[in-house]
């Protein structure tokens, strides 16, 4: 019988320390059994559980884009446990990955609209793999304006920064890279707070759709900026966190009201959101 | 459909003849209290009892269970690679289980064996078992399975039916499972009609022996956030504890949780029982807990049994009405009250 518990297993290719407190790392792993990467064919949005013998599994969002051929990557904050063992393992080594699980960002929906991506912090991992996505020669013609959006505290904990450098020398995606803060005298992109920038840089909601993740504390101030603009909430999409363990919906872990954020979600619409209880 | 008459000593002869086939679960007496047991030297069957304290749902979905083992030994070329543990899926038959129970199991494999995704260990060790239900002829006064969908000697999701007719048993064949089982026990007479009508009246009077009555019906059209946000979870949550005697003796709770324990070199993943009464339940790494407050553990329990699992399955509440959580819990929260409130609301 067909195990859905069952990881892939896979080795680390390649540890990418991203910011300066050293906390985010980005692995990037192949699969073990080459058949095992078509198996894990998977949409941006969705995630997958990393699963190290002995310590657990996590459940992280795919940080790479489906037109990434040969290896898979996750971003990982370290945190507990199990992020905190994984920060210390090396390249080479084996663990496992399980999914992909979860529902992805409307894709269907997002063709033929303009797309407004809103990122903060380390939650960008996704958003990386959905820019990735439609910048991709087959897909960028799908949608039309791509704007962005991303903070982080301060530059040096930007993620992927010499793709947002890249991306930003493009003009088929309108960057705006923001900071909380810098002494940088060199610093070229913006300072100030995800919401604001919103504010400032966003300037209208028409034919657009808006996808929204970051702390809970910036999505709570972009949520009001985007509805002043005139964004009703079936087009503000937001991806959730919940504790997990199963990732398919058996364990009862997840839920918000009827809905298990691991299998109905991670990512709901501001309007499906307004219908659950608020209890995430 | 076959019914068979037994004598008591006919019947409890043929169980020992079922051990050669199937691993047979019985209620044992078990200080003052009924727990279901392997049937084997030490432990005797008594069907004598009203229920089990611990519901027999650890018979399909055991309240520790090894998934997977790996080894780290670096030396062995499959270190850290996950495995699935061997299992063994033999016929088993949870004989004496009481209706409600087996309800349960119809209830919980909603979750367990679902369009999307089956749960392998639990459709298999349920696929194995036949189910021998054991009417009840007293109910006691916490139960209402009347109320919930089922019913003294509700014969859905049987495979076997006894009646206990006082000097003999009565069995029902149900399934083809159960026509396999019966098939096994030799003697035994064909039921006649005067024995089947009396059956039905033992049926029909154990019925109006519940006097609970806890309206279900107005569950559905609520609003769920109008129940979230009702003022009466606060106080119904009082006086609980948080101790999870509720949520660890229901027969219809599922969760769990998925821990790996190594030993040396060796290591398994398992799966255990866990509980929406603990903080931990919902503690995101971070330090945020969605559920940090015990009134919205509670709210959680109730409202997934009696309103969530009501919008997701349409097919009822996540409760079988087998009243163990009302009889005990220490504060004698009462899930009775709570449903009437909800849907009184
Ligand atoms: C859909 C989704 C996507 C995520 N994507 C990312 C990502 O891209 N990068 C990243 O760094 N983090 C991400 N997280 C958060 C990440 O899962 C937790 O930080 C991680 O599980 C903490 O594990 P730990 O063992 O280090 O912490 P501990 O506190 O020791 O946690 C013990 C166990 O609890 C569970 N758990 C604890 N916190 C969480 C949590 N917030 N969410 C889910 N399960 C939890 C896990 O099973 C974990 O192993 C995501 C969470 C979800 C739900
Ligand atoms: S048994 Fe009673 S006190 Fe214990 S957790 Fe359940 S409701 Fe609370
Ligand atoms: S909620 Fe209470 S009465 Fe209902 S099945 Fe569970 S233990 Fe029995
Ligand atoms: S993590 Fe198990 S139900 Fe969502």
């Amino acid at each position: 019988m067909e195990n859905p518990y069952l990881p892939y297993p896979v080795r680390i290719d390649k540890i990418i320390t991203e910011t300066e407190d050293r906390n985010l790392k980005t692995f990037r792993f192949v699969f073990l059994n080459p058949e095992d990467e078509e198996k894990f064919a998977y949409t941006p949005g969705q995630f997958a559980e990393l699963s190290i013998a002995g310590k657990g599994e996590i459940p992280i969002g795919i940080a790479s884009s489906p037109t990434e051929k040969g290896f898979v990557t996750f971003t990982v904050n370290k945190t507990g446990l199990v992020t905190t063992y994984l920060h210390n393992m090396n390249e080479g080594d084996v663990m496992g990955i399980r999914g992909p699980l979860g529902n992805w960002y409307p894709w269907d929906e997002m063709e033929g609209k303009n797309v407004i991506i809103v990122g903060g912090g380390f939650a960008f991992t996704t958003l990386r793999s959905s820019i990735i996505s439609m910048i991709d020669p087959a897909n960028r013609s799908k949608f039309k304006d791509i704007t962005v959006v991303y903070g982080a505290r301060t530059p040096g904990m930007l993620l992927y920064k010499d793709e947002l450098a890249e991306w930003e020398q493009r003009d088929d995606i309108n960057m705006h890279i923001t900071v909380d803060g810098t002494d940088d005298p060199d610093w070229k992109y913006n300072t100030g707070f995800v919401p604001t920038i919103t504010e400032e840089k966003i300037t209208s909601a028409d034919n657009a759709i808006a996808i929204v993740c970051g702390p809970p504390i910036m999505i709570k101030f972009t949520q009001p900026v985007l509805e002043k603009l005139g964004f009703p909430p079936e087009r503000i999409i937001l991806s959730l966190e919940m504790r997990m363990k199963c990732g398919i919906g058996i364990c009862g872990r997840c839920n918000i009201g009827d809905q298990y954020v691991c299998k109905d979600g991670p990512v709901f619409s501001l309007a499906q959101l307004k219908e659950m209880p608020s209890e995430y | 459909m076959t019914d068979k008459i037994f004598s008591k000593e006919e019947w409890l002869g043929g169980l020992e003849a079922l051990r050669k086939t199937y691993g047979v679960f019985v209620p044992v007496k078990d200080g003052d209290f009924h727990t279901f047991m392997p049937f084997d030297k030490g432990n005797i069957p008594d069907f004598d009892y009203q229920n089990s304290r611990l519901s027999p749902k650890s018979v399909v979905y055991p309240q520790s269970e090894r998934l997977f083992e790996y080894t780290l030994d670096k030396a062995d070329s499959e270190a850290d690679i996950v495995k699935e543990s061997p299992k063994d899926y033999s016929p088993r038959a949870v004989v004496g289980i009481r209706p409600c129970d087996v309800q349960a199991f119809q209830i919980v494999k909603r979750n367990f064996d679902n369009p999307e995704y089956r749960d392998p260990w639990w459709v298999q060790h349920f696929e194995s078992t036949t189910l021998v239900g054991l009417g009840c002829n007293e109910p006691c006064s916490t139960c209402f399975c009347t109320e919930v969908g089922g019913g003294p000697f509700n014969q859905e999701g049987l495979d076997v039916l006894i009646f206990d007719m006082g000097e003999t048993y009565l069995l029902r064949g149900l399934t083809d499972k159960g026509e396999a089982l019966l098939g096994k026990i030799t003697g035994g007479s064909p039921a006649d009609d005067q024995a089947l009508k009396n059956a039905e009246d033992l049926a029909a009077s154990a019925s109006k022996k519940i006097t609970s009555s806890i309206p279900t019906d107005k569950l559905k059209e609520k609003v769920t956030n109008d129940l979230f946000n009702a003022p009466f979870w606060e106080e119904i949550a009082f006086a609980c504890l948080n101790c999870g005697t509720c949520t660890f003796l229901c027969p219809t709770c599922w969760c769990f949780d998925i821990q790996d324990e190594v030993l040396g070199k060796e290591g398994d993943r398992i799966r255990n029982w866990d509980s929406c009464m603990f903080p931990l339940f919902t503690l995101h790494g971070s330090g945020h807990n969605p559920r940090d407050n015990k009134f919205q553990r509670v709210r959680q329990r109730f409202m997934h049994k009696l309103k969530y699992y009501v919008d997701k399955y349409d097919n009822g509440v996540q409760c079988s009405g087998c009243g163990r959580c009302v009889r005990y819990c220490p504060v004698n929260i009462d899930i009775r009250e709570v449903c009437n409130l909800m849907n009184n609301y």
